[in-house]
């Protein structure tokens, strides 16, 4: 069936409103949207990391999930829903358990490309049935906007400022979808709430019915950070996905597929413009930065391209 | 039917670990405590357990691991020594904050660093505030029995913590010794099936764990945390008298040896105990009052119990393997001391001993008895002693 916002929209939430998110913030709307891909009739048991998304959905005495939730550190969602998902599997083969249950972890950046990439890969290498997302806003925003190693080159965090002498964060972002399309799992996807959700929620489908672990890494602009006005949103993510900052493409089975190619590229610097974190390279002596940036853009996209077969 | 087994300390935890047959064991290897997922995972490949066995990429994710599982309804074990353990630290305290009675052998080692690979208790010492039931075990049986006990003490309503089994690394954990082990039907009988209030899994209903406590609720979480401790005791209590039932095997807060009319007296953890069991005999064949207290439970701690205990020897030693760095002797010598706290015409001194798996003598516990006895006839002695230190 095609898909069509109009109907998926209509499938309950699973994450009530009323959580303690900022205004304009992507992560809600990426774990929305995942959520959605659960099949109504299916139970689900989702492990969050330490970060924005946990300690605003889940205060005592109030919680946000609908599904059964469990927090207990920052970097080891993947560990805990792995020992869920491990409880599962003997408690259904002892006959104690007969439904399906799909099994979810959440992590910021922070929580997933830093100090529990090594509990992420443990559990992906370990071939858990459980589906993790970073929810990637480029900082660790809930300790007030440091820099992480997904944080792009030359932007501004309070641990990366720009200064006289420097412009921000010196060094590029990892490549953590890459990293993960290496671990050779069944399905790894790199999305973005976009328009009308469709390429995440179409991933976040695949990677939650995959039979066996699923990794998915979906852009989630955090207006704090970056400084952009609230309502900007979802421009933003056009802007990122369209100058090919953030490419959306999966990797199923080994295959590396485009899901979106921009019919025309746009220069990066209109996506840094909207930006206050990238401010200081508009000032007119930094030009030679932003065009630093395009060309390492550039030079990822292409390779992407080629392993996408789409050169 | 008892059955009379060879088994080292590590094979008897294993073999427990199989009689109990857990939903999930999550571990990763140490040494000394590397035998017991080894053994478990030789009983998974073979069939001869259905649990989920874990084969997680470190000890945090291990902690992790268990917790998700114990959390989601499922009866969760593990075991780790030294470092294993410090990196789990973090995970500890949520564990038991979350109330899931995870069991844990923890055969204990020295922490790094130096990095050494013996024996002595700054593992589980350090963890003594993490809010784990502590069991100690002077033998191989000990450990063995302490293991099954654990699941029934952590999953008592009145409790939900997790416990940790100590004994001492390669000593007892990889000693053979002549244990008696129950049959697979008594220990499952004993342990039953595990019934969680609140989980993960429960198809009734969805919860949410690991909320963000703000100021306005986390001290009663933690106070209701410290009441099941303090229930606890009776709960081990309740427990091991069953457990004698069913085994005729006698356990309680901590054992006593020829403690009721001692004058001088001996406080050791696991296995020295043995040592100093034997030096007690040869003292008391010479006319000297000597005795023995070995606690059996170090959380919660039996101040109470220990100070009607000690209350009438003269002059204790307690000995610690471990260095607590309080600068006024070893974590055992300050607990013991606040139990005793007001009691006159008591010497107490502490000894650290033993650390990183210096070998501890019938000589070096004769010392102290010794050194016990001169003190009580001329008042003098060092507060805290460096046993069988190359000074
Ligand atoms: C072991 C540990 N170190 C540090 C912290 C402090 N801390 C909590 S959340 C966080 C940053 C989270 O960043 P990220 O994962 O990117 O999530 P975000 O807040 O950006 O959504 C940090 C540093 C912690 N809770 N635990
Ligand atoms: S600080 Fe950023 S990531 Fe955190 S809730 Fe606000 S907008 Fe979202
Ligand atoms: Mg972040």
């Amino acid at each position: 069936m095609a898909y069509r916002f109009k109907d998926t929209s209509k499938i309950p939430e699973r994450l009530s409103g009323g959580h303690r998110m900022c205004a304009g913030c992507g992560a809600p709307v990426t774990v929305r949207t995942v959520l959605r891909a659960i099949e109504p009739e299916h139970r689900a048991v989702i492990s969050s990391a330490t970060g924005c998304l946990e300690v605003s959905t889940c205060i005592y005495p109030y919680t946000s999930w609908h599904d059964s939730f469990i927090h207990s550190a920052f970097e080891n969602a993947a560990a805990t829903i792995s020992g869920v998902e491990a409880a599962y599997e003997a408690l259904k083969r002892r006959g104690k358990i007969d439904e399906e249950v799909k099994f979810i972890a959440f992590g910021g950046d922070g929580g997933t490309y830093d100090i529990g990439l090594q509990s992420l890969s443990g559990a992906m290498e370990r071939g858990h049935k459980i589906t993790y997302v970073c929810y990637d806003n480029e900082a660790y925003m809930n300790t007030g906007i440091q820099r992480s190693s997904s944080t792009p080159l030359y932007a501004n965090t309070t641990t990366s400022p720009a200064g006289q002498q420097r412009f921000g964060k010196v060094q590029f972002k990892k490549d953590l979808t890459m990293i993960m399309a290496a671990h050779d799992i069944p399905y790894v996807a790199q999305s973005a709430p976009y328009r009308n959700m469709k390429d995440l929620y179409e991933k976040s489908k695949k990677a939650i019915y995959t039979d066996g672990p699923a990794f998915l890494n979906v852009l989630s602009p955090c207006p704090r950070g970056w400084r952009y006005d609230t309502p900007k949103l979802m421009e933003i993510i056009g802007l990122a996905i369209d100058s090919c900052v953030w490419p959306l493409y999966e990797v199923e089975g080994g295959k590396f597929r485009l899901t979106h190619r921009p019919k025309e590229k746009v220069p990066v610097r209109e996506y840094l413009k909207m930006q206050g974190r990238f401010s200081h390279l508009f000032n007119g002596e930094n030009e030679e930065h932003i065009e630093e940036i395009q060309k390492i853009v550039d030079s990822r996209w292409e390779r992407l391209l080629e392993l996408c077969e789409e050169s | 039917m008892a059955i009379r087994e060879k088994l080292s300390g590590n094979e008897a935890v294993a073999v427990a670990m199989k009689q109990i047959e857990p939903d999930v064991v999550a571990a990763f290897p140490i040494t000394p405590s590397t035998e017991v997922p080894q053994y478990f995972s030789q009983f998974v490949a073979n069939g001869q357990v259905d649990t989920e066995f874990v084969a997680v990429e470190s000890e945090h994710s291990a902690m992790s691991a268990c917790i998700g599982s114990q959390a989601a309804g499922g009866r969760t074990m593990t075991a780790t020594s030294s470092n294993g353990m410090a990196l789990m630290w973090e995970m500890l305290y949520i564990a038991s904050s979350l109330r899931l009675p995870i069991v844990m052998a923890l055969v204990n080692r020295a922490l790094s660093g130096p990095i050494n690979i013996h024996n002595d208790h700054s593992d589980s010492m350090g963890a003594r505030d993490s809010g784990w039931i502590q069991l100690y075990s002077e033998t191989n049986q000990e450990a063995y029995d302490n293991f099954i006990q654990a699941v029934r003490i952590g999953e008592h309503t009145d409790v939900l913590l997790p416990v940790m089994v100590c004994y001492d690394g390669f000593i007892t954990s990889h000693a053979v010794e002549n244990i008696e082990i129950l049959e697979d039907g008594e220990v499952k009988d004993f342990v039953g099936e595990y019934e969680p209030l609140h989980y993960l899994l429960d198809r009734e209903r969805a919860i949410s764990l690991g909320a963000l406590d703000l100021p306005s609720i986390y001290f009663e979480h933690k106070r209701g945390q410290a009441q099941a401790m303090i229930n606890a005791k009776q709960v081990i209590l309740d427990v091991a008298a069953e457990y004698e039932r069913l085994t005729g095997r006698r356990y309680g807060l901590f054992e006593e040896y020829m403690l009721s009319d001692a004058e001088v007296a001996v406080v050791v953890l696991n296995s020295t105990a043995g040592t100093t069991k034997a030096v007690v005999d040869k003292l008391r064949s010479r006319g000297i009052k000597a005795g023995l207290l070995k606690p059996r439970v170090f959380r919660p701690f039996p101040y109470d119990e220990i100070r009607e205990a000690l209350g009438h020897v003269k002059g204790i030693a307690v000995l610690d393997k471990a260095e607590g760095f309080s600068g006024a002797g070893g974590p055992l010598f300050t607990e013991v001391g606040s139990a005793l706290q007001g009691i006159a015409n008591v010497e107490m001194t502490s000894y650290i001993y033993g650390l990183g798996g210096r070998d501890v003598t019938v000589d070096h516990i004769e010392s102290v008895f010794m050194d016990l006895k001169d003190r009580l006839a001329d008042g003098k002695g060092n507060k805290i002693t460096y046993l069988g230190i190359h000074e």
